[in-house]
């Protein structure tokens, strides 16, 4: 027999192939996109310390009731008037914090039955069982809301400086952090801690009662 | 010049499709390497509620947990929100080991970063989410995202 060359294989349905495979992981994809607020839950804490009493005027409390309605400070309020409340109750700085330093930065109306200074206002969130876990969301948004306004504007203040042209000075500052976060930036970090401190965030949330 | 006008009296050639497969399987690869597969079918009515100061979600060093009320499927076995971990409903006692376990077959230097993501469906309980708290609670898993979807800002 001669020796026959081998046959080119006919690489015609290739692409007909490679369509099918395309077209059932286009199908298939999902690209994740999981985003959520970030909370850190107090460590479980059995020591008998005595805690530390905490004034009234200190301590704004939101209460979230079955039905889904607010109680902040023992008044009936709207869900939209929440960020703002705790916006002023924040940064009403009517008083000094524990190292007697006033309040240099507070913007707030400064009066004496409101909190003393952001490093020891203490926002409290008590719900009941029953209330729906989309009500309670929606108080959790409008606090951490009040919280990021605030410290953005620290931000804007002291450091807008270098970021001339963003919109967000602390989300810039943020988002570069989490670029960047191979090669750790020290002065960064430092900026971003110094905002932090400006306005600690001091949220707590009490269990709901068992009934 | 009649060496010229013979070209042009030929029909177009046709376009070659030579190199079709290899863009289609640069698609693929696309494709291929973005697709995540969804490791566990969700057996809970799982409809999140939203929020607009969302953060970023790191998925490799997330255990996620999921509470809601039951998919039309598993009604029959009940009506109240439970809550699903990877495959299965467990009930709140099962939550800590569940966690330690998932937490234990996380990358070494993630362990101490992990975070809890709770999938929560906006109809239920915020009693529930709290039972979880606790359970996280004792197990040291501090860092909780409650996951949301992102509402436009008005």
């Amino acid at each position: 027999m001669a020796k026959r060359a081998a046959p080119e294989v006919n690489a015609g349905s290739m692409a007909d192939i490679a369509f099918l495979l395309l077209i059932f992981f286009l199908v298939t994809t999902t690209i994740e996109k999981d985003k959520g607020l970030l909370r850190s839950l107090p460590p479980i804490d059995d020591s008998v310390v005595e805690p530390p009493i905490i004034k009234q005027k200190n301590l704004f409390t939101v209460q979230i009731g079955r039905d889904g309605r607010l109680l902040v400070e023992d008044n009936i309020m709207e869900m939209k008037d929440l960020r703002q409340a705790a916006i002023d109750f924040l940064d009403n700085g009517g008083g000094t914090n524990a190292a007697g330093e006033s309040c240099t930065y507070c913007k707030g109306k400064r009066l004496s039955d409101s909190s003393d200074h952001p490093d020891k206002a203490i926002i409290s969130m008590k719900h009941d069982r029953e209330t729906p876990y989309e009500q309670y969301m929606d108080v959790q948004n409008e606090l951490v809301a009040a919280y990021n306004i605030l410290r953005e504007r620290e931000a804007e203040r002291l450091y807008r400086k270098y970021y001339p042209n963003v919109d967000k000075v602390f989300t810039a500052m943020l988002e570069e952090k989490e670029k960047n976060q191979f090669s750790k930036d020290e002065v960064l970090n430092e900026r971003i801690d110094a905002v932090k401190k400006l306005i600690p965030m001091k949220l707590s949330e009490a269990e709901p009662d068992k009934n | 010049m009649s060496k010229f006008r013979n070209k042009e009296k030929g029909d177009l050639p046709a376009i070659s499709t030579a190199s079709l497969p290899d863009i289609v399987f640069m698609l693929l690869f696309f494709f291929m390497v973005a697709t995540v597969m969804r490791d566990s079918s969700l057996m809970i009515e799982n409809n999140l509620p939203s929020a607009d100061q969302v953060e970023k979600l790191k998925k490799d060093r997330t255990v996620f947990i999921y509470g809601g009320k039951p998919s039309e499927q598993y009604k029959q076995f009940e009506t109240e929100p439970r809550i699903q971990f990877n495959d299965a409903f467990i009930g709140v006692s099962d939550v800590g080991p569940s966690v330690r376990q998932a937490i234990y077959e996380l990358n070494e230097d993630l362990q101490s970063k992990v975070v809890i993501g709770l999938k929560v469906d906006k109809d239920t309980n915020a009693g529930l989410v709290s039972d979880i708290k606790q359970e996280l609670r004792k197990e040291n898993a501090l860092k909780v995202m409650y996951i949301a979807n992102t509402k436009t800002e008005n």
